[in-house]
Protein backbone atom coordinates (compact mmCIF):
# COMPACT_ATOMS: atom_id res chain seq x y z
CA UNK A 1 0.00 0.00 0.00
CA UNK A 2 1.35 3.41 -0.87
CA UNK A 3 0.33 7.00 -0.61
CA UNK A 4 1.44 10.24 -2.13
CA UNK A 5 4.09 11.57 0.21
CA UNK A 6 5.55 15.01 -0.28
CA UNK A 7 6.73 16.19 3.09
CA UNK A 8 6.48 13.27 5.41
CA UNK A 9 8.70 14.11 8.32
CA UNK A 10 8.10 17.67 9.48
CA UNK A 11 9.90 17.18 12.77
CA UNK A 12 13.05 16.14 10.90
CA UNK A 13 12.80 18.71 8.14
CA UNK A 14 15.52 20.93 9.51
CA UNK A 15 18.10 18.17 9.69
CA UNK A 16 19.95 17.00 6.60
CA UNK A 17 20.33 13.31 5.93
CA UNK A 18 23.31 11.56 7.48
CA UNK A 19 24.19 7.89 7.77
CA UNK A 20 25.00 6.37 11.14
CA UNK A 21 28.48 5.17 12.11
CA UNK A 22 29.09 1.43 12.03
CA UNK A 23 30.68 -1.17 14.27
CA UNK A 24 32.07 -4.62 13.54
CA UNK A 25 29.70 -7.37 14.62
CA UNK A 26 32.74 -9.61 15.23
CA UNK A 27 35.39 -7.51 16.99
CA UNK A 28 33.48 -4.36 17.92
CA UNK A 29 35.76 -1.89 16.13
CA UNK A 30 33.90 1.30 15.23
CA UNK A 31 33.96 3.25 11.99
CA UNK A 32 32.75 6.67 10.89
CA UNK A 33 29.86 6.67 8.42
CA UNK A 34 31.22 5.53 5.06
CA UNK A 35 30.37 3.24 2.15
CA UNK A 36 32.20 0.32 3.69
CA UNK A 37 30.80 -2.97 4.94
CA UNK A 38 33.91 -4.81 6.06
CA UNK A 39 35.88 -4.25 9.25
CA UNK A 40 39.40 -3.07 8.46
CA UNK A 41 40.65 -4.83 11.57
CA UNK A 42 39.20 -8.34 11.23
CA UNK A 43 37.14 -8.29 7.98
CA UNK A 44 33.95 -9.01 9.91
CA UNK A 45 30.61 -7.46 8.92
CA UNK A 46 29.78 -3.89 9.92
CA UNK A 47 26.42 -2.91 11.33
CA UNK A 48 25.01 0.57 11.99
CA UNK A 49 25.32 1.85 15.54
CA UNK A 50 22.18 3.51 16.90
CA UNK A 51 22.23 6.18 19.57
CA UNK A 52 20.68 4.54 22.62
CA UNK A 53 19.68 7.99 23.84
CA UNK A 54 17.65 8.81 20.74
CA UNK A 55 13.97 9.59 21.26
CA UNK A 56 11.83 6.55 20.50
CA UNK A 57 8.24 7.16 19.37
CA UNK A 58 5.34 5.37 21.01
CA UNK A 59 2.62 3.36 19.27
CA UNK A 60 0.36 6.37 18.77
CA UNK A 61 3.04 8.47 17.13
CA UNK A 62 4.07 5.66 14.82
CA UNK A 63 0.46 4.89 14.03
CA UNK A 64 -0.18 8.46 12.89
CA UNK A 65 2.75 8.49 10.49
CA UNK A 66 2.88 7.97 6.74
CA UNK A 67 2.10 4.46 5.46
CA UNK A 68 5.65 3.55 4.50
CA UNK A 69 8.64 1.87 6.07
CA UNK A 70 9.89 5.30 7.14
CA UNK A 71 7.28 5.33 9.90
CA UNK A 72 9.96 3.30 11.74
CA UNK A 73 12.79 5.68 10.88
CA UNK A 74 14.25 5.69 14.40
CA UNK A 75 15.25 2.07 13.70
CA UNK A 76 16.72 2.82 10.27
CA UNK A 77 20.40 3.81 9.96
CA UNK A 78 20.10 7.56 9.46
CA UNK A 79 19.62 10.83 11.17
CA UNK A 80 17.80 13.71 9.57
CA UNK A 81 15.52 13.70 6.56
CA UNK A 82 15.49 10.73 4.16
CA UNK A 83 15.31 12.05 0.63
CA UNK A 84 14.62 9.05 -1.60
CA UNK A 85 12.16 6.19 -1.96
CA UNK A 86 9.87 7.58 0.70
CA UNK A 87 6.88 5.42 -0.21
CA UNK A 88 8.13 1.82 -0.03
CA UNK A 89 6.97 -0.59 2.63
CA UNK A 90 3.69 -0.93 4.57
CA UNK A 91 2.49 -3.86 2.51
CA UNK A 92 -0.71 -5.73 3.43
CA UNK A 93 -0.90 -8.38 6.13
CA UNK A 94 -3.62 -10.70 4.86
CA UNK A 95 -5.35 -13.31 7.00
CA UNK A 96 -5.39 -16.76 5.40
CA UNK A 97 -7.98 -18.95 7.17
CA UNK A 98 -8.00 -21.74 4.60
CA UNK A 99 -4.23 -21.98 4.76
CA UNK A 100 -4.44 -21.97 8.56
CA UNK A 101 -6.68 -25.04 8.40
CA UNK A 102 -4.23 -26.75 6.04
CA UNK A 103 -1.45 -26.00 8.52
CA UNK A 104 -3.64 -27.15 11.43
CA UNK A 105 -3.01 -23.93 13.34
CA UNK A 106 -5.20 -21.28 14.93
CA UNK A 107 -4.52 -18.45 12.48
CA UNK A 108 -2.25 -17.69 9.53
CA UNK A 109 -1.39 -14.46 7.76
CA UNK A 110 0.46 -13.58 4.59
CA UNK A 111 2.86 -10.65 4.79
CA UNK A 112 2.36 -9.73 1.18
CA UNK A 113 5.48 -8.12 -0.23
CA UNK A 114 4.43 -9.49 -3.61
CA UNK A 115 2.71 -6.11 -3.95
CA UNK A 116 5.60 -4.05 -2.59
CA UNK A 117 6.01 -0.63 -4.17
CA UNK A 118 7.47 -0.12 -6.68
CA UNK A 119 8.98 -3.46 -7.82
CA UNK A 120 6.83 -6.15 -6.24
CA UNK A 121 9.34 -7.70 -3.87
CA UNK A 122 10.73 -7.13 -0.37
CA UNK A 123 13.92 -5.85 -1.97
CA UNK A 124 12.23 -2.45 -2.18
CA UNK A 125 12.73 -2.26 1.58
CA UNK A 126 16.48 -2.79 1.56
CA UNK A 127 17.03 -0.62 -1.49
CA UNK A 128 15.01 2.22 0.05
CA UNK A 129 17.50 2.14 2.91
CA UNK A 130 20.59 1.69 0.74
CA UNK A 131 19.72 4.45 -1.70
CA UNK A 132 19.46 6.91 1.16
CA UNK A 133 22.89 5.78 2.30
CA UNK A 134 24.09 6.51 -1.24
CA UNK A 135 22.53 9.98 -0.93
CA UNK A 136 24.23 10.56 2.39
CA UNK A 137 27.59 9.64 0.87
CA UNK A 138 27.06 11.58 -2.35
CA UNK A 139 27.36 8.49 -4.54
CA UNK A 140 26.18 8.98 -8.13
CA UNK A 141 26.35 5.31 -9.14
CA UNK A 142 24.81 2.37 -7.35
CA UNK A 143 24.69 -1.30 -8.24
CA UNK A 144 24.16 -4.82 -7.01
CA UNK A 145 24.74 -8.51 -7.46
CA UNK A 146 21.31 -10.01 -7.80
CA UNK A 147 19.22 -13.09 -8.40
CA UNK A 148 16.55 -10.84 -9.93
CA UNK A 149 14.37 -9.09 -7.39
CA UNK A 150 17.18 -6.88 -6.17
CA UNK A 151 18.06 -6.07 -9.78
CA UNK A 152 14.51 -4.85 -10.35
CA UNK A 153 14.57 -2.77 -7.19
CA UNK A 154 17.98 -1.17 -7.68
CA UNK A 155 17.13 -0.30 -11.29
CA UNK A 156 13.79 1.27 -10.37
CA UNK A 157 14.92 3.18 -7.30
CA UNK A 158 18.03 4.43 -9.10
CA UNK A 159 16.01 5.58 -12.10
CA UNK A 160 13.68 7.52 -9.87
CA UNK A 161 16.59 9.14 -8.04
CA UNK A 162 18.42 9.97 -11.27
CA UNK A 163 21.37 7.75 -10.45
CA UNK A 164 23.40 5.53 -12.73
CA UNK A 165 22.92 1.83 -11.95
CA UNK A 166 25.23 -1.07 -12.77
CA UNK A 167 23.48 -4.36 -12.16
CA UNK A 168 25.06 -7.79 -12.36
CA UNK A 169 22.98 -10.98 -12.58
CA UNK A 170 23.48 -14.63 -13.54
CA UNK A 171 22.98 -15.01 -17.28
CA UNK A 172 20.10 -17.48 -16.98
CA UNK A 173 17.61 -15.39 -15.00
CA UNK A 174 13.90 -15.54 -15.81
CA UNK A 175 12.86 -13.20 -18.62
CA UNK A 176 10.48 -11.36 -16.31
CA UNK A 177 13.35 -10.34 -14.10
CA UNK A 178 15.52 -9.30 -17.03
CA UNK A 179 12.75 -7.21 -18.60
CA UNK A 180 11.73 -5.92 -15.19
CA UNK A 181 15.23 -4.56 -14.78
CA UNK A 182 16.05 -3.30 -18.27
CA UNK A 183 12.88 -1.25 -18.50
CA UNK A 184 14.28 1.24 -15.99
CA UNK A 185 17.34 1.94 -18.11
CA UNK A 186 20.26 0.63 -16.01
CA UNK A 187 23.50 -0.92 -17.22
CA UNK A 188 22.51 -4.58 -16.83
CA UNK A 189 25.28 -7.17 -17.16
CA UNK A 190 24.55 -10.88 -17.40
CA UNK A 191 27.41 -12.93 -15.99
CA UNK A 192 28.26 -16.49 -16.97
CA UNK A 193 27.95 -18.49 -13.78
CA UNK A 194 25.91 -18.68 -10.62
CA UNK A 195 24.86 -15.89 -8.28
CA UNK A 196 27.91 -16.69 -6.19
CA UNK A 197 30.15 -15.96 -9.18
CA UNK A 198 28.29 -12.68 -9.68
CA UNK A 199 28.69 -11.84 -6.02
CA UNK A 200 32.46 -12.36 -6.11
CA UNK A 201 32.71 -10.16 -9.17
CA UNK A 202 30.72 -7.41 -7.48
CA UNK A 203 32.97 -7.47 -4.43
CA UNK A 204 35.83 -6.73 -6.81
CA UNK A 205 33.81 -4.13 -8.72
CA UNK A 206 33.04 -2.24 -5.51
CA UNK A 207 36.73 -2.27 -4.65
CA UNK A 208 37.83 -0.99 -8.05
CA UNK A 209 35.21 1.58 -9.01
CA UNK A 210 34.02 2.95 -5.69
CA UNK A 211 30.35 2.66 -6.61
CA UNK A 212 27.69 2.04 -4.02
CA UNK A 213 27.05 -1.65 -4.52
CA UNK A 214 24.07 -1.97 -2.25
CA UNK A 215 24.71 -5.52 -1.06
CA UNK A 216 28.48 -5.19 -0.94
CA UNK A 217 29.89 -1.91 0.37
CA UNK A 218 26.51 -0.43 1.41
CA UNK A 219 25.47 -3.73 2.93
CA UNK A 220 25.34 -2.58 6.55
CA UNK A 221 22.84 0.15 5.66
CA UNK A 222 20.98 -1.97 3.11
CA UNK A 223 20.22 -4.88 5.41
CA UNK A 224 18.50 -2.74 8.01
CA UNK A 225 15.58 -2.21 5.64
CA UNK A 226 14.56 -5.84 6.14
CA UNK A 227 13.73 -5.17 9.78
CA UNK A 228 10.72 -3.16 8.70
CA UNK A 229 8.96 -6.36 7.71
CA UNK A 230 9.04 -7.41 11.38
CA UNK A 231 7.95 -3.96 12.53
CA UNK A 232 4.98 -3.97 10.17
CA UNK A 233 3.91 -7.46 11.23
CA UNK A 234 3.84 -6.35 14.86
CA UNK A 235 1.92 -3.15 14.19
CA UNK A 236 -0.52 -4.73 11.75
CA UNK A 237 -1.34 -7.46 14.26
CA UNK A 238 -2.32 -4.74 16.75
CA UNK A 239 1.07 -4.36 18.40
CA UNK A 240 1.70 -7.97 19.19
CA UNK A 241 3.89 -10.72 17.80
CA UNK A 242 2.72 -13.88 16.09
CA UNK A 243 3.94 -17.11 17.63
CA UNK A 244 5.91 -18.03 14.52
CA UNK A 245 7.18 -16.50 11.30
CA UNK A 246 8.45 -18.34 8.24
CA UNK A 247 10.49 -16.70 5.50
CA UNK A 248 12.51 -17.80 2.50
CA UNK A 249 16.28 -17.91 2.87
CA UNK A 250 18.72 -16.92 0.14
CA UNK A 251 21.65 -15.06 1.68
CA UNK A 252 20.10 -15.54 5.11
CA UNK A 253 19.77 -11.82 5.78
CA UNK A 254 15.97 -11.61 5.98
CA UNK A 255 15.62 -14.16 8.79
CA UNK A 256 18.52 -12.54 10.61
CA UNK A 257 16.99 -9.09 10.33
CA UNK A 258 13.51 -10.31 11.27
CA UNK A 259 15.07 -11.53 14.49
CA UNK A 260 16.72 -8.16 15.03
CA UNK A 261 13.50 -6.28 14.26
CA UNK A 262 11.38 -8.25 16.71
CA UNK A 263 14.06 -7.79 19.38
CA UNK A 264 14.30 -4.06 18.80
CA UNK A 265 10.56 -3.54 19.14
CA UNK A 266 10.56 -5.62 22.32
CA UNK A 267 13.46 -3.58 23.69
CA UNK A 268 11.52 -0.40 22.92
CA UNK A 269 8.52 -1.69 24.84
CA UNK A 270 6.35 -1.60 21.72
CA UNK A 271 5.54 -5.30 21.96
CA UNK A 272 5.48 -7.72 24.87
CA UNK A 273 5.46 -11.48 25.17
CA UNK A 274 7.81 -14.07 23.72
CA UNK A 275 9.42 -13.40 20.37
CA UNK A 276 8.14 -15.47 17.46
CA UNK A 277 9.84 -18.69 16.54
CA UNK A 278 11.61 -18.17 13.23
CA UNK A 279 11.46 -20.73 10.44
CA UNK A 280 13.36 -20.71 7.16
CA UNK A 281 12.61 -22.14 3.74
CA UNK A 282 15.03 -23.15 1.00
CA UNK A 283 14.91 -25.22 -2.15
CA UNK A 284 16.40 -28.70 -1.89
CA UNK A 285 18.58 -27.82 -4.85
CA UNK A 286 20.24 -25.05 -2.86
CA UNK A 287 19.88 -25.47 0.87
CA UNK A 288 23.20 -24.73 2.58
CA UNK A 289 21.50 -22.93 5.47
CA UNK A 290 19.04 -25.74 6.15
CA UNK A 291 21.88 -28.26 6.03
CA UNK A 292 23.99 -26.18 8.40
CA UNK A 293 21.06 -26.07 10.82
CA UNK A 294 20.51 -29.81 10.54
CA UNK A 295 24.21 -30.54 11.00
CA UNK A 296 24.27 -28.86 14.38
CA UNK A 297 27.55 -27.23 13.39
CA UNK A 298 28.77 -23.70 12.86
CA UNK A 299 30.58 -23.87 9.52
CA UNK A 300 28.57 -23.49 6.36
CA UNK A 301 29.37 -25.74 3.43
CA UNK A 302 28.69 -23.95 0.14
CA UNK A 303 26.71 -25.58 -2.64
CA UNK A 304 26.32 -25.19 -6.38
CA UNK A 305 22.64 -24.26 -6.87
CA UNK A 306 20.32 -26.41 -8.96
CA UNK A 307 16.71 -25.30 -8.53
CA UNK A 308 13.92 -23.45 -10.28
CA UNK A 309 13.85 -21.08 -7.31
CA UNK A 310 16.50 -18.80 -8.73
CA UNK A 311 15.66 -15.90 -6.45
CA UNK A 312 16.89 -17.91 -3.46
CA UNK A 313 19.65 -19.82 -5.28
CA UNK A 314 22.62 -18.61 -3.27
CA UNK A 315 25.07 -21.42 -2.62
CA UNK A 316 27.41 -19.40 -0.43
CA UNK A 317 25.09 -17.31 1.74
CA UNK A 318 26.94 -14.63 3.67
CA UNK A 319 24.39 -14.53 6.47
CA UNK A 320 23.80 -18.27 6.59
CA UNK A 321 25.39 -18.79 10.00
CA UNK A 322 23.57 -15.72 11.35
CA UNK A 323 20.25 -17.06 10.09
CA UNK A 324 20.93 -20.40 11.75
CA UNK A 325 21.67 -18.64 15.04
CA UNK A 326 18.40 -16.68 14.77
CA UNK A 327 16.46 -19.88 14.13
CA UNK A 328 18.14 -21.75 16.97
CA UNK A 329 17.76 -18.89 19.45
CA UNK A 330 14.02 -18.61 18.82
CA UNK A 331 13.28 -22.33 18.85
CA UNK A 332 12.38 -22.47 15.18
CA UNK A 333 13.50 -24.73 12.38
CA UNK A 334 13.99 -24.80 8.62
CA UNK A 335 13.00 -26.95 5.69
CA UNK A 336 14.31 -27.62 2.21
CA UNK A 337 11.61 -28.46 -0.33
CA UNK A 338 11.70 -29.94 -3.81
CA UNK A 339 11.04 -27.97 -6.98
CA UNK A 340 7.76 -29.86 -7.42
CA UNK A 341 6.73 -28.86 -3.91
CA UNK A 342 7.62 -25.24 -4.70
CA UNK A 343 5.27 -25.27 -7.69
CA UNK A 344 2.55 -26.82 -5.54
CA UNK A 345 3.21 -24.17 -2.91
CA UNK A 346 2.69 -21.39 -5.45
CA UNK A 347 -0.64 -22.93 -6.44
CA UNK A 348 -1.77 -23.55 -2.86
CA UNK A 349 -1.13 -19.92 -1.95
CA UNK A 350 -2.93 -18.65 -5.04
CA UNK A 351 -5.90 -20.96 -4.60
CA UNK A 352 -6.32 -20.29 -0.87
CA UNK A 353 -5.45 -16.61 -0.57
CA UNK A 354 -5.64 -15.05 -4.03
CA UNK A 355 -1.96 -14.13 -3.86
CA UNK A 356 0.34 -15.07 -6.73
CA UNK A 357 3.89 -15.48 -5.54
CA UNK A 358 7.14 -16.37 -7.23
CA UNK A 359 9.25 -19.43 -6.53
CA UNK A 360 10.63 -18.15 -3.21
CA UNK A 361 7.09 -17.78 -1.94
CA UNK A 362 6.26 -21.24 -3.21
CA UNK A 363 9.17 -22.57 -1.19
CA UNK A 364 7.91 -20.74 1.88
CA UNK A 365 4.40 -22.17 1.61
CA UNK A 366 5.70 -25.66 0.83
CA UNK A 367 8.09 -25.54 3.77
CA UNK A 368 5.30 -24.39 6.07
CA UNK A 369 3.13 -27.31 4.96
CA UNK A 370 5.97 -29.80 5.52
CA UNK A 371 6.82 -28.29 8.90
CA UNK A 372 3.17 -28.62 9.88
CA UNK A 373 3.10 -32.25 8.77
CA UNK A 374 6.16 -32.99 10.87
CA UNK A 375 4.76 -31.45 14.03
CA UNK A 376 6.62 -28.16 14.19
CA UNK A 377 3.47 -26.09 14.64
CA UNK A 378 0.98 -26.27 17.50
CA UNK A 379 -2.80 -26.01 17.19
CA UNK A 380 -2.81 -22.62 18.93
CA UNK A 381 -0.04 -21.20 16.77
CA UNK A 382 -0.46 -17.93 14.90
CA UNK A 383 1.92 -17.98 11.97
CA UNK A 384 2.94 -15.28 9.51
CA UNK A 385 4.27 -16.42 6.14
CA UNK A 386 6.56 -13.83 4.54
CA UNK A 387 5.80 -13.78 0.83
CA UNK A 388 8.66 -11.81 -0.63
CA UNK A 389 8.04 -11.67 -4.37
CA UNK A 390 5.46 -11.64 -7.15
CA UNK A 391 4.53 -14.64 -9.30
CA UNK A 392 4.36 -12.62 -12.49
CA UNK A 393 8.16 -12.52 -12.42
CA UNK A 394 8.59 -16.30 -12.62
CA UNK A 395 5.76 -17.57 -14.79
CA UNK A 396 8.13 -20.10 -16.39
CA UNK A 397 8.15 -22.02 -13.12
CA UNK A 398 4.41 -22.48 -12.92
CA UNK A 399 3.08 -22.33 -16.47
CA UNK A 400 3.52 -25.98 -17.39
CA UNK A 401 1.79 -27.19 -14.24
CA UNK A 402 -1.45 -25.34 -14.94
CA UNK A 403 -4.36 -26.70 -16.96
CA UNK A 404 -4.73 -25.64 -20.56
CA UNK A 405 -7.58 -23.20 -21.02
CA UNK A 406 -10.07 -24.31 -23.69
CA UNK A 407 -10.44 -22.20 -26.83
CA UNK A 408 -13.98 -21.91 -28.16
CA UNK A 409 -15.96 -20.06 -30.77
CA UNK A 410 -18.12 -17.21 -29.42
CA UNK A 411 -21.18 -19.44 -29.23
CA UNK A 412 -23.30 -20.13 -26.18
CA UNK A 413 -23.62 -23.83 -26.94
CA UNK A 414 -19.86 -24.25 -26.65
CA UNK A 415 -19.93 -22.71 -23.16
CA UNK A 416 -22.87 -24.93 -22.35
CA UNK A 417 -20.85 -27.95 -23.41
CA UNK A 418 -18.03 -26.92 -21.13
CA UNK A 419 -20.39 -26.35 -18.21
CA UNK A 420 -22.13 -29.71 -18.70
CA UNK A 421 -18.85 -31.61 -18.88
CA UNK B 1 56.18 -22.13 -9.06
CA UNK B 2 55.00 -18.52 -9.02
CA UNK B 3 51.35 -17.66 -8.85
CA UNK B 4 49.63 -14.34 -8.46
CA UNK B 5 47.36 -13.50 -5.56
CA UNK B 6 44.92 -10.63 -5.99
CA UNK B 7 43.94 -8.91 -2.76
CA UNK B 8 40.95 -6.74 -1.88
CA UNK B 9 41.76 -3.15 -0.93
CA UNK B 10 41.29 -3.89 2.75
CA UNK B 11 44.10 -6.48 2.59
CA UNK B 12 46.31 -4.62 0.12
CA UNK B 13 47.00 -2.16 2.93
CA UNK B 14 48.71 -5.01 4.75
CA UNK B 15 50.88 -5.85 1.72
CA UNK B 16 52.63 -2.53 1.22
CA UNK B 17 49.63 -1.29 -0.77
CA UNK B 18 49.97 -3.92 -3.48
CA UNK B 19 46.74 -5.28 -4.98
CA UNK B 20 48.57 -8.18 -6.61
CA UNK B 21 51.40 -10.13 -5.05
CA UNK B 22 53.47 -13.11 -6.16
CA UNK B 23 53.86 -16.28 -4.13
CA UNK B 24 55.49 -19.66 -4.59
CA UNK B 25 54.42 -23.18 -3.71
CA UNK B 26 53.14 -26.48 -5.03
CA UNK B 27 49.84 -26.27 -3.21
CA UNK B 28 47.59 -23.33 -2.53
CA UNK B 29 48.28 -23.65 1.18
CA UNK B 30 52.00 -23.56 0.47
CA UNK B 31 51.66 -20.42 -1.62
CA UNK B 32 49.57 -18.74 1.06
CA UNK B 33 52.23 -19.63 3.64
CA UNK B 34 54.86 -18.11 1.36
CA UNK B 35 52.80 -14.93 1.00
CA UNK B 36 52.45 -14.81 4.77
CA UNK B 37 56.23 -14.95 5.14
CA UNK B 38 56.71 -12.17 2.62
CA UNK B 39 54.03 -9.96 4.17
CA UNK B 40 53.76 -10.87 7.87
CA UNK B 41 50.96 -8.33 8.46
CA UNK B 42 48.79 -10.30 6.04
CA UNK B 43 49.19 -13.63 7.81
CA UNK B 44 46.39 -13.31 10.40
CA UNK B 45 43.96 -12.31 7.64
CA UNK B 46 44.93 -15.14 5.31
CA UNK B 47 44.79 -18.04 7.77
CA UNK B 48 43.35 -18.78 11.20
CA UNK B 49 45.37 -20.08 14.12
CA UNK B 50 45.08 -23.65 12.80
CA UNK B 51 46.38 -22.70 9.39
CA UNK B 52 43.01 -22.96 7.69
CA UNK B 53 41.55 -20.22 5.49
CA UNK B 54 40.64 -17.16 7.55
CA UNK B 55 36.86 -17.34 8.03
CA UNK B 56 36.04 -13.86 6.73
CA UNK B 57 37.68 -14.35 3.33
CA UNK B 58 36.91 -16.60 0.42
CA UNK B 59 39.66 -17.93 -1.83
CA UNK B 60 39.16 -18.51 -5.54
CA UNK B 61 41.69 -20.49 -7.57
CA UNK B 62 41.31 -19.57 -11.23
CA UNK B 63 37.80 -18.27 -10.48
CA UNK B 64 36.67 -21.41 -8.61
CA UNK B 65 35.81 -21.33 -4.91
CA UNK B 66 38.52 -23.50 -3.33
CA UNK B 67 35.95 -25.16 -1.08
CA UNK B 68 34.85 -27.01 -4.21
CA UNK B 69 38.37 -27.88 -5.34
CA UNK B 70 40.43 -29.20 -2.48
CA UNK B 71 40.93 -26.16 -0.32
CA UNK B 72 44.48 -25.33 0.68
CA UNK B 73 45.55 -28.82 -0.44
CA UNK B 74 44.75 -28.01 -4.06
CA UNK B 75 47.75 -28.33 -6.36
CA UNK B 76 48.78 -25.17 -8.14
CA UNK B 77 50.64 -24.58 -11.37
CA UNK B 78 52.84 -21.86 -12.68
CA UNK B 79 50.71 -18.89 -13.62
CA UNK B 80 47.65 -19.80 -11.61
CA UNK B 81 45.60 -16.87 -10.34
CA UNK B 82 44.25 -16.74 -6.80
CA UNK B 83 41.68 -14.14 -5.84
CA UNK B 84 40.84 -13.35 -2.24
CA UNK B 85 37.50 -11.68 -1.58
CA UNK B 86 35.90 -10.65 1.71
CA UNK B 87 33.34 -13.29 2.59
CA UNK B 88 30.64 -10.96 3.82
CA UNK B 89 28.85 -9.74 0.72
CA UNK B 90 25.69 -10.32 -1.22
CA UNK B 91 22.24 -11.57 -0.41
Amino acid sequence: MTASVTFPFPEAAAASLAALPQACAHCGATFDPAPIAICEQCLGPLEPVYDNARIIPDRAIIGAREPSLWRYREWLPFTGQPTRSLDSGWTPLVEAPVLARALNIERAWIKNDAVSHPTLSFKDRVVASAINAAAAFGLETIGCASTGNLANAVAAHAARAGLTAWIFVPEDLEVGKIVGTLVYGPRLVRVKGTYDDVNRLCAQVADKFGWGIVNVNLRGYYGEGSKTMAFEIVEQLGWRSPTAVIAPMAGGSLVTKLRKGFREFAAAGLVTGPPPRLYGAQASGCAPIVRLLESGGETLVPEVPNTIARSIAIGNPADGPSAVRAIRETGGSARAVSDDAIVRGIRVLAETTGIFTETAGGATVAAALELAETGHFKPDDEVVLCITGNGLKTIEAIHASLPVAPVIAPRLREVTALVEH
Amino acid sequence: MPITITLPNVLAKLADGQRTITAYGTTLGGAVADASRRYPALKPRLTDDAGNPYPFVTYYLNDEDIRFSGGFAAAIRDGDEVTIVPAVAGG
